[in-house]
């Protein structure tokens, strides 16, 4: 079975004859079937936003849509091209402070559409950061890469410090976010989850489309074997290069929407944890597929809140264990996943499926 | 011109600790080809055990320090056996996401246990008020003298260790080549172990030493995240595979963090680690010191 191999292999659906036959014209155009599945699940979420009361439950629907961004967008880069990148928090921070600065500087009477050109200047911005970090990423292997990117973590928030900088910047404290007031028909919790879903489902939508381009193709070509690649006519950094591109774009997203949720920029807000979560997200759904970075982006966005939980059915009254028990989960997730099982949950959900529809067979 | 003397030299002493460093990372990618990014978090775990016994046990320092290094030895070890040993020849990436995931493991275990509300200070093993030299002042104290002394000393024990003795000898041999010590009667996975705990006892005192240049170093997050930083951007300067290569490499950067601190601006110094680091990388991408390989089909 090639999905041992691969962790990515996740990604390429299983044909069967009898599929095809039953969906016509969907299992022939990619593209439809993934415009309809976009159209259908943001139809779902708005349901659920709908009705979901407002408290702790309307307040995370935002959250996890953010981090599905970045960790949709990671896994593109990790699953599909096999670049390991600890440095997304890092495209994040850039797409935070793109959107902050841009609010902060740029007065318009457009309202909620600004925030659209908006957003476009933070995937532009990281985008291309994330063109020079490819660029420098592309000469760099495993270790050496994963090396250089916990540094770009580590160090790129410290740059609100710099003495000419921290004016503009915010210095520690980081730069406060007017964002425009949300549509009448709208509270602001309803509003950003609304907001960041369609952002989320949009970047899945668009990554689902070129995981099965023949982009997505040419990066697991380069994943399995790059000398093989370059021998078959692909351009090998230029590739890698890419894929840098569009992660960072999808985290340079999800950091303006966390500037405009959390009204504020800071670098407090990128700790070395978070890039580290996203990978635990990746890891936990499967690496390289898109719906394991919904599941883990759930899990990981959640876990705050059922770690209070846990601690108050074992009645465990400090709050330094509690709030350590997010971190203590990401650090067995990676590790069991990787001694135990490397493809993640969706991995396992792809492998039961195998199995019923044989058994559906007979 | 006194300045830049005095700013080097103050490099000298915390070079050193991104040095030792260094020198666990190279150990433990010599051994094994894994560079071991659990490194910062383990050092801060074993500082934080001496701390407690330190600072809530009032337990004299140098039995701090030997059990901190005591305890590094046995958490590298059972990191390597239980953790490393299963990815230790897949794919690259399964095995620096173990050891990622070992490094925020120890994070929040840390938190757990002394909490991450506030980061503690770590006395120093000698006065750091500096030297005198006329009337003026050393930024080198006997603090820094100490710092100096003990990672040489370190130095030269693990060279004797590797280049004198049967151990050493059967270490080289486990790591140039496990298939071939192996029909030789070598215990590899044995001394795989060994070697991950000597790396980590190496790190545990690099952790002492460096919480105790600066107040507010022991906490479970920050400071050490920043050391894992600097030692491995020492280790690449020197190639990751060569032990003199790490030594010099901590000291070429521990000088160029001094001098960028107080010529440019001494609150980003993640930035210009992070800024060398690529520079280096750009130039030569094994490292300076590194011969170079060819990628094999």
């Amino acid at each position: 079975m090639s999905d041992d191999q691969t962790p990515a292999g996740a990604l390429v659906a299983p044909k069967t004859a009898s599929s095809s036959d039953r969906f016509g014209v969907l299992s022939r155009s990619t593209l439809l079937r993934h415009t309809l599945f976009a159209v259908v699940g943001f139809g779902i979420v708005l349901l659920i936003i709908q009705a979901l009361d407002e408290g702790t439950n309307a307040t995370q629907v935002a959250p996890i849509a953010i981090t599905t961004c970045a960790a949709a967008g990671l896994t593109l880069l990790v699953g599909l091209s096999g670049q390991i990148s600890l440095g997304n928090g890092a495209f994040m921070f850039v797409g935070a402070y793109t959107t902050a600065l841009l609010l902060e500087h740029w007065h318009t009477a457009h309202g909620n559409l600004q925030l659209i050109a908006v957003f476009a200047a933070s995937i532009v911005v990281s985008a291309l950061f994330g063109a020079v970090v490819g660029v420098a990423g592309a000469r760099l292997r495993g270790p050496y890469l994963a090396g250089a990117t916990l540094a770009l973590a580590i160090g790129l928030p410290q740059i609100v410090n710099y003495q000419h900088l921290s004016g503009t910047l915010g210095g520690v404290n980081g730069i406060s976010v007017v964002a425009p007031n949300p549509p009448s028909s709208f509270d602001l919790y309803r509003w950003h989850s609304v907001m960041a879903s369609a952002s989320a489902i949009i970047v899945l939508w668009f990554l689902a489309n070129v995981s099965r381009s023949r982009i997505g193709r040419s990066l697991r070509a380069v994943r399995d074997d790059e000398i093989a690649a370059s021998l078959s006519g692909l351009s090998v950094p230029r590739l890698q290069v890419l894929a840098f591109v569009i992660s960072a774009g999808c985290a340079g997203l999800a950091g303006g929407l966390l500037a405009i949720v959390s009204l504020a920029a800071g670098p407090g807000a990128f700790p070395l944890a978070l890039s580290l979560g996203l990978l635990a997200a990746v890891v936990f759904g499967g690496l390289g597929s898109l719906a394991g970075a919904v599941y883990g982006s759930i899990v990981v966005t959640l876990l705050p809140q059922w770690s209070q939980d846990i601690s108050r059915a074992l009645h465990i009254h400090s709050d330094k264990i509690t709030n350590n028990i997010p971190l203590v989960v990401y650090g067995v997730v990676l590790a069991v996943a990787m001694l135990a099982v490397p493809n993640g949950v969706q991995g396992a959900v792809l492998r039961l499926r195998g199995m019923a529809l044989a058994r559906l067979r007979k | 011109m006194f300045k830049f003397f005095n700013l080097t030299l103050s490099g000298v002493s915390n070079g050193m600790i991104y040095a030792a460093v260094a020198l666990a990372l190279v150990m433990i990618w010599r051994a094994t080809r894994i560079v071991n990014f659990a490194q910062g978090a383990m050092l801060m775990f074993t500082t934080f055990i001496a701390w407690d016994l330190s600072e809530q046990h009032g337990v004299n320092y140098w039995v701090c320090l030997i059990v901190a290094m005591l305890s590094g030895f046995v958490i590298g070890g059972v990191a390597e056996r239980f953790l490393v040993r299963p990815v230790e020849t897949g794919p690259p990436l399964n095995a620096v996401i173990v050891t990622l995931g070992l490094f925020i493991f120890l994070q929040g275990l840390a938190g757990m246990i002394w909490g991450n509300a506030q980061a503690h200070s770590y006395p120093p093993g000698f006065s750091f008020i500096g030297y005198k030299v006329g009337d003026r002042t050393l930024l080198f104290s006997p603090n820094d003298l100490y710092i100096v002394i003990a990672v040489a000393i370190l130095v030269v024990l693990l060279y004797l260790l590797f280049n004198w003795t049967p151990v050493g000898l059967r270490m080289r041999a486990a790591a140039f080549n496990p298939e071939v010590a192996r029909l030789l009667g070598v215990r590899v996975g044995r001394l795989l172990t060994v070697g991950w705990a000597l790396a980590a006892l190496v790190g545990a005192l690099a952790g002492i030493l460096a919480a105790g240049t600066q107040p507010g170093y022991v906490a479970p997050s920050g400071l050490f995240d920043a050391l894992l930083v600097y030692g491995f951007t020492a280790a690449v300067i020197g190639g990751l595979d060569s032990p003199i290569g790490a030594v010099i490499g901590g000291l070429l950067l521990g000088v160029a963090l001094s001098l960028a601190d107080s010529y440019i601006d001494n609150n980003i110094e993640g930035m210009y680690a992070l800024i060398i680091l690529i520079a280096v990388l750009m130039v030569r991408p094994n490292g300076l010191f590194a011969r170079q390989h060819a990628r094999r089909v």
